[in-house]
């Protein structure tokens, strides 16, 4: 749609009509106090009979209303390609924080999933700002990120908007006073997505599947448990965000069940980056990135030793799971339950 | 030199924004200064000389701080130039929403909290409509899609702008935003450069040191509250 066709709603569309085909439209409306204009009228006929002084304390003339109703439309309405079609992410090596060469070049797919190990203050966030920033050999570690192996200039990377990386973290909370349902509504109608209802739906599904204590659509997101808080941020994440990348940090053990919550996000074609300590995460993953001292130190594929012990890691994890399934039935712990 | 205006409401991070932005820039030391343009009382000052960044600050008093702001934003243009600065930064809160201290041609960047509330950005004014930049903070105690839904309020009433997450505390972000000042244009003084906004109308009698209530002491430009029957 060009500008010209959005002019058209303003001129040939009556009001009414205008916010039953784009009802995002009652929005502009309302946040230049428009609210109760003649609906029956159009846009620019109904501004002739709108008090110039209620446009002026917006800074708008009339015209200057139109221009940015066209705006706004421009905006909001889905752009047919996808700046994000991300395939590949490619890291190349730049300095640690004593000006040693990293000597690496990775190149990570969708889909995978790569772990992060290092101690608190190795150059984790170093990392991740590079990637946010798409940095090209012009941040302070002077690494270089390629999208689907190309360089991007500045303008490119502008374009990304902050939307490349969508962030998960252990100290996120909700905030807004609403429920689970109108939450998830508001976050869908802010991704203009056209199947809200049916995205919705399977979003709170699996919230609560990954949940260990279920949730209803009325909860308040500021009553969520921490596991079921995590759980909802992570199905949103999963089917809401159209950020290609997807950053964790640290996800509890408590009420969440960690691997089927990465899977998931896997899944939905995302890069995963999962900053963790926990074994059973970290072997999970297709990668794992060794940190230090600001620097990438190596990359290790998961080895076949490994794999195997992450059966018996699972076994314990399982383990522990049923101790605090138990725990929370108000049951009793004995010393069988620890032979699995 | 360059001139930068970073404006938002109070306690949303401004200061912390532009020390790493400073951080990130890379000039030297002393090379960028700040003016910062405040109502009663500020204890920012100290954070800059912390920083070791050569700060000035003014209070606006009984006086609109926007009026306050235009009255002074050329002198201290010529402040930052006597000094020889490559950049300077001011930075004004938006006390009623209503204020941007924002000029034609000069770069502005609005910092609003990711903690105001999902509907803020639909609220605030010009601060927000007409900055060129928009740097949300605090994004790392929010949910990612609560970021989302916020940027998404915010494009809603300024469709052009581009909306960084900067934090704050560890500076991520700040330098993508460091690289768009790289657009601000050079400057000698601002004469005859104009606001992007007019500023809040006022001079009624309660500008001039009124304090009694009731439609007699009531003089000049008065805005009346319309009251409608239930």
């Amino acid at each position: 749609m060009i500008r010209q066709d959005f002019i058209a709603l303003a001129t040939d569309l009556s009001i009414e009509d205008l916010l039953l085909e784009y009802p995002i439209a009652s929005d502009f409306l309302a946040n230049l106090r428009l609210n109760s204009i003649p609906k029956q009228l159009s846009l620019s006929q109904a501004l002739e009979e709108v008090d110039e002084g209620i446009l002026q304390e917006f800074g708008l003339d009339k015209f200057g209303v139109l221009r940015s109703f066209c705006e706004f439309m421009e905006t909001f309405t889905p752009a047919e390609v996808s700046l994000h079609a991300l395939s590949s992410l490619t890291i190349i090596g730049g300095f640690n924080k004593s000006r040693e060469p990293e000597n690496i070049s990775l190149t990570i797919s969708c889909g995978e999933i790569i772990s992060i190990v290092g101690p608190t203050g190795s150059g984790k966030s170093r990392l991740l700002n590079d990637i946010e920033c798409v940095a090209q050999g012009d941040t302070p570690t002077g690494r270089r990120i390629l999208i689907n192996g190309a360089e991007l200039d500045d303008l490119q990377r502008f374009e990304m908007d902050g939307k490349l990386v969508a962030q998960l973290s252990q100290n996120m909370n909700f905030v807004m006073d609403l429920t689970v349902s109108e939450f998830l509504d508001m976050h869908a109608k802010s991704r203009l997505t056209t199947s809200a209802k049916q995205v919705v739906e399977k979003c709170f599904l699996c919230a609560n599947e990954l949940a260990g204590e279920k949730f209803m659509p009325d909860t308040k997101i500021t009553q969520l448990s921490g596991g079921q808080s995590r759980a909802l941020m992570i199905a949103d994440t999963a089917y809401m965000s159209n950020s290609p990348i997807v950053l964790i940090d640290e996800i509890e053990n408590a009420g969440i069940d960690r691997r089927q919550a990465i899977e998931l996000l896997s899944k939905r074609e995302k890069i995963i980056f999962v900053s963790t300590h926990d074994p059973l995460l970290a072997l999970s993953a297709d990668k794992r990135m060794v940190i230090k001292n600001g620097g990438i130190i190596k990359v290790l594929d998961i080895s076949d030793t490994e794999k195997q012990s992450l059966k018996a890691i699972e076994e314990l994890d399982n383990t522990l799971q049923k101790l605090r399934n138990r725990l929370r039935d108000g049951a009793q712990i004995t010393v069988d339950l620890l032979k699995s | 030199m360059k001139l930068i205006t970073v404006a938002g409401p109070p306690s949303s991070g401004k200061t912390s924004v532009i020390i790493k932005l400073i951080e990130c820039m890379g000039l030297p030391k002393g090379s960028v200064g700040v003016v910062k343009f405040d109502c009663l009382n500020s204890f920012d000052n100290l954070r800059y000389k912390e920083a070791d960044i050569p700060i000035q600050t003014g209070f606006s008093g009984k006086i609109c701080p926007d009026h306050y702001f235009v009255s002074n934003i050329d002198d201290a243009v010529q402040w930052g130039m006597k000094l020889g600065f490559q950049m300077l930064i001011t930075e004004s809160a938006g006390l009623c929403n209503r204020c941007s201290p924002y000029i034609n041609g000069i770069f502005s960047i609005c910092v609003i909290d990711n903690l105001s509330g999902a509907n803020t950005p639909r609220k605030i004014g010009p601060l927000l409509k007409l900055a060129d930049v928009v740097a949300v903070t605090k994004g790392d105690i929010v949910s990612q899609a609560e970021r989302e839904v916020f940027a998404f309020n915010i494009k809603q009433v300024n469709a052009s702008a581009k909306v960084i997450f900067v934090n704050g505390i560890t500076g991520q972000g700040s330098f993508i935003l460091s690289k768009y000042l790289q657009q601000a244009r050079d400057i000698q003084t601002l004469r005859d450069m104009k606001l992007r906004f007019t500023t809040p109308a006022a001079v009624c009698s309660y500008c001039t040191g009124e304090t009694r209530i009731g439609e007699s002491h009531q003089m000049g430009m008065m805005k009346k509250m319309e009251f409608k029957e239930l």
